[in-house]
C-alpha cells in the first residue's frame, strides 16, 4: 500500500447514515445508508474519479470529507491528520486546504454577489492577503488563471454564461491554493462544446499548480475516465471496485462495473455494432432497505446464493485493482 | 425504403420583446418506413421546437411560420392546430414522449385511466378491452404486476418507470412514428440503456419508425440509422449513421466529435474544446449560424448568406463552404 506521506487524503471505512424519522416525535424508524463503508486514498497531484448512478452517495461522500456532514463512523485523514477529530476551528482551516465545485452553476453562485466579491470572499475569510492593493492582484490573478476577463469582476452572475459561472466556481475554489478539489458534477450541466472547456481548465490547472489533487465525482463514466488517473465505482453506498483508469475500460472485473461501461453508448457506430451490451435489470433498490448480502445481487448477472448471505469486502487483486465481489 | 414522413423547408418563430427567435430555420428531414433517426445538437438548437412543430403544439407568441409536413399522402400543415384531423394524428399515428414525463403525465390520473383514455379515444375500444389491453402493454414495456400497478398514479413510480408508462402510452395506438424527446436524458445509464433498447425493440415490433431527440452522440452512434445534426435551428449535416462518424465533414460535427471524452480513448487524448458560446438565435444574421466559431471560417463565411444543404453522395448532406 502507499505510505502516509504519498497521500493526500486517505478515507477509512466511512459510514454516513441519515435517520428517517416518523411521526411528531420525529421517531426513527430507518436509516438511509448513504455512505457504508467506504476507503480509499488519493495521492499528491493525483485524480481520482468517483463514479455510479443517481442516489449512490457520491456528493455525501465529497460532504463528509469537506465536514459539511459528521459521519457515524470512519476516518478522514487530511495530509496525516483525521480531520473528524478537528474542532470547528481547526474544521474552518482545513477547509481552506480542501475546496468544492458544485455541479449547478446557476445555484451555487450568491446571486447578489458580483463576481469579484464571490471569487474574492475566501482570500478575505482565510486572510490570504494583507492590503487591498494585494487583493487586487491576487483577484485578478485568479480570474486570469481560469480564462475570464478581470474587467467581469462587477458583473453579476446571472450575466454569465453556464461556462463562465462555472469558471468563477473554479477561481474561488482556488483562492487559497488548496492541496484538493472535490469537484462535484462540475460539467453536468454544461453543453458539451462548453464541458471540454472546464474539463481542459481543470486538466492545465492540475499541471500549472504544484501539488493539487482532485476527487472528481460525476455519474459520466467516459467523463471519468478521461479526467482521472484512478476511478472508484460506486453502487448504493459502497465501493464495488477502484482501479486505474485504463484498466476499468480494459479489464472491469466486477459485474457492475462491466455492467456500467456497457450502458455507456461510444460515440462511433463500427465500436457499438461490436460491443457487447449488458442490459442490467430492474432498478437500483432504496439505499433505506438495501439487499442483504451484496448490494447488487438482485441485478447482478453472476450472482450465486452465498451472494445473498455475505457481503464481500473491497479486496486488493493486485496492487492497483480492488474488487468487491465474492465471484472475482 | 419508402419514405413516411417528409419535412420541408419547416420555419418556426417565436416573436418575444427582445426580437424574433428564429428557433427552428428552414429545416428539412425525411424519415423512412422502420426507420431510426437521430436528431442531435446542443441545447437550445431548435430540437425539441421541430419536432413540437410537426406535432403542431406550438403556441403563441411561438408560429410555424412556413413549411411542409408530409404524412401519409397528407400535409399535415394544411390542418389548423386544434382540428380534428390533428387531434387524431397527435397520440395516433404519431405518438411523442417527452424529457421529463411528470409534466407529460397527467398527475391526478391513474396511469390505467391515461392508457384507456387513448384507447377509448383513437381506437373506439370499449373499456373493457381496453383495460385487458393496458395491461398487456405495460407488460410489454417491462412493468411487473402490471394488473395492480394500472390503479396507482405516476408519482407512485420512479422516473425510469414513468418513462416506461410514457411509452406504452405512446405505443397504445400503434403509432406509426414514435417521435422520443431526450426520453432518457435525466436518468442513469443503466436505466438509459433498459429504455433505449426497449424503444429499439417495440418499434421494430410495432412496425412503426423511431425519431431520437438526443445531444448524446454515442446513443445515435448505437441506435440510429441515419442522423441529423443541428445548429442554431439550422440542420447542418446529415447521412448516415457510419458516414456521418467515419467521415463527418461539416465543421460543427467534427468539432462535437473532437470534444466529447469516449470510453474507449487511450490515456493522455486531448480534447479541442469548440470556442466560444451557441448564439441565442435572437435576430440572427443570414450568414452561417456557426462562422463565428469556425474553426475553418472563410472570408464569405461571414459575408454570404448561409450555404444550403449540398449532397456529396452517399446520401451525405453538408451545408458548409469549405466542403
Ligand atoms: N441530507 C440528507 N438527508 C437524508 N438523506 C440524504 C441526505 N443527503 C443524501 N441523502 C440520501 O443519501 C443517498 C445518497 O445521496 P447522494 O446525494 O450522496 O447521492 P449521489 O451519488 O450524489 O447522487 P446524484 O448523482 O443524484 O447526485 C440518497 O438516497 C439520498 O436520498
Ligand atoms: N416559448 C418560447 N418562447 C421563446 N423562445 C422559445 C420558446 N420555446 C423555445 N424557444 C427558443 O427556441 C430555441 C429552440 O428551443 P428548443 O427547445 O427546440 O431547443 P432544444 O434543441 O430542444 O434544446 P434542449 O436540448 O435544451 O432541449 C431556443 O433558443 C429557445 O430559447
Ligand atoms: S458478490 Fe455476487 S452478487 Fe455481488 S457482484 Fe459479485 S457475483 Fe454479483
Ligand atoms: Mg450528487
Ligand atoms: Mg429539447
Amino acid at each position: 500500500m502507499n505510505n502516509l506521506s504519498e497521500n493526500i487524503l486517505s478515507v477509512e471505512n466511512l459510514k454516513m447514515y441519515f435517520p428517517v424519522t416518523r411521526g411528531l416525535l420525529r421517531k426513527k424508524v430507518a436509516d438511509v445508508k448513504a455512505v457504508d463503508d467506504v476507503s480509499f486514498h488519493i495521492q499528491r497531484d493525483e485524480t481520482l474519479g468517483l463514479v455510479g448512478e443517481s442516489g449512490c452517495g457520491k456528493t455525501t461522500v465529497g460532504r463528509c470529507i469537506m465536514r459539511l456532514y459528521e459521519p457515524n463512523e470512519g476516518k478522514v485523514i487530511f495530509e496525516g491528520d483525521d480531520i473528524l477529530t478537528y474542532s470547528p476551528a481547526q474544521v474552518r482551516g482545513a477547509r481552506s486546504q480542501i475546496a468544492m465545485i458544485f455541479q449547478d452553476p446557476y445555484s451555487s453562485l450568491d446571486p447578489r454577489q458580483n463576481a469579484g466579491n464571490i471569487v474574492g470572499e475566501p482570500l478575505k475569510i482565510h486572510r490570504m492577503v494583507k492590503t487591498p492593493a494585494e487583493y487586487k492582484d491576487r483577484l485578478e490573478e485568479l480570474f486570469a488563471i481560469v480564462g475570464l476577463d478581470p474587467g467581469m469582476k462587477n458583473r453579476f452572475p446571472h450575466e454569465f454564461s453556464g461556462g463562465q459561472r462555472q469558471r468563477i466556481g473554479i477561481a474561488r475554489a482556488l483562492a487559497c491554493e488548496p492541496s484538493l478539489i472535490i469537484c462535484d458534477e462540475p460539467i453536468s450541466a454544461l453543453d458539451v462544446s462548453i464541458q471540454a472547456q472546464i474539463i481542459n481548465l481543470l486538466q492545465e490547472l492540475q499541471d500549472r499548480l504544484k501539488g493539487l489533487s482532485y476527487l472528481f465525482i460525476a455519474h459520466d463514466l467516459s467523463v471519468v475516465r478521461h479526467i482521472s488517473d484512478r476511478v472508484a465505482v460506486m453502487y448504493l453506498g459502497r465501493i464495488m471496485e477502484i482501479t486505474d483508469s485504463q484498466t476499468l475500460y480494459k479489464n472491469p472485473l466486477h459485474p457492475y462495473t462491466k455492467a456500467l461501461l456497457s450502458a455507456v453508448p461510444i460515440a462511433d457506430p463500427a465500436v457499438e455494432k461490436n460491443r457487447e451490451h449488458i442490459i442490467l435489470q430492474g432498478e437500483v433498490p432504496s439505499p433505506m432497505n438495501p439487499p442483504e448480502g451484496c448490494a447488487f445481487h438482485p441485478r447482478c448477472p453472476m450472482a450465486a446464493p452465498e451472494c445473498k448471505k455475505i457481503t464481500p469486502e473491497l479486496r486488493s487483486i493486485d496492487n492497483k485493482h480492488e474488487v468487491a465481489c465474492l465471484r472475482v | 425504403m419508402s419514405v413516411l414522413l417528409d419535412v420541408k423547408n419547416l420555419t418556426t418563430q417565436f416573436n418575444t420583446e427582445a426580437g424574433i427567435v428564429k428557433a427552428v430555420n428552414d429545416v428539412s428531414f425525411q424519415l423512412n418506413e422502420q426507420e431510426i433517426i437521430g436528431l442531435v445538437g446542443e441545447s437550445g438548437c431548435g430540437k425539441s421546437v421541430s419536432q413540437l412543430s410537426v406535432m403542431q403544439l406550438i403556441s403563441a407568441p411561438g408560429k410555424i411560420t412556413n413549411g411542409e409536413v408530409n404524412f401519409e399522402g397528407r400535409n399535415l400543415l394544411d390542418y389548423e392546430s386544434n382540428s380534428d384531423e390533428m387531434r387524431a394524428i397527435r397520440g395516433g399515428k404519431i405518438a411523442m414522449i417527452f424529457q421529463e414525463p411528470m409534466t407529460s403525465l397527467n398527475p391526478t390520473l391513474t396511469i390505467g385511466r391515461q392508457l384507456t383514455e387513448m384507447l377509448e379515444l383513437h381506437l373506439n375500444m370499449t373499456k373493457e378491452a381496453a383495460r385487458e389491453r393496458a395491461v398487456e402493454l405495460l407488460k410489454q414495456v417491462g412493468i411487473s404486476g402490471a394488473e395492480s400497478r394500472l390503479d396507482d398514479y405516476p408519482h407512485n413510480f420512479s422516473g425510469g418507470m414513468r418513462q416506461r408508462v410514457m411509452i406504452a402510452i405512446g405505443l397504445s395506438c400503434n403509432p406509426r412514428i414514435l417521435i422520443a424527446d431526450e426520453p432518457t436524458t435525466a436518468l442513469d445509464v443503466t436505466t438509459q440503456a433498459q429504455l433505449l433498447e426497449l424503444m429499439k425493440d417495440m418499434v421494430s415490433k410495432y412496425n412503426a419508425s423511431l425519431v431520437i431527440v438526443t445531444h448524446n452522440l454515442g446513443v445515435v452512434a448505437r441506435y440510429a440509422h441515419r442522423i441529423y445534426i443541428m445548429y442554431a435551428g439550422n440542420i447542418v449535416e446529415s447521412g448516415t449513421t457510419e458516414e456521418i462518424f467515419a467521415n463527418p465533414q461539416h465543421p460543427y460535427t467534427k468539432g462535437l466529435l473532437k470534444c466529447i471524452p469516449r470510453l474507449d480513448e487511450e490515456k493522455g487524448r486531448k480534447l479541442v474544446p469548440i470556442e466560444g458560446l451557441p448564439p441565442n438565435l435572437i435576430n440572427m444574421k443570414s450568414s452561417c449560424a456557426f462562422a463565428p466559431r469556425c474553426s475553418e471560417r472563410l472570408e464569405r463565411c461571414l459575408t454570404e448568406a448561409a450555404p444550403p444543404l449540398r449532397d456529396i453522395g452517399n446520401g451525405h448532406y453538408v451545408g458548409c463552404f469549405e466542403k
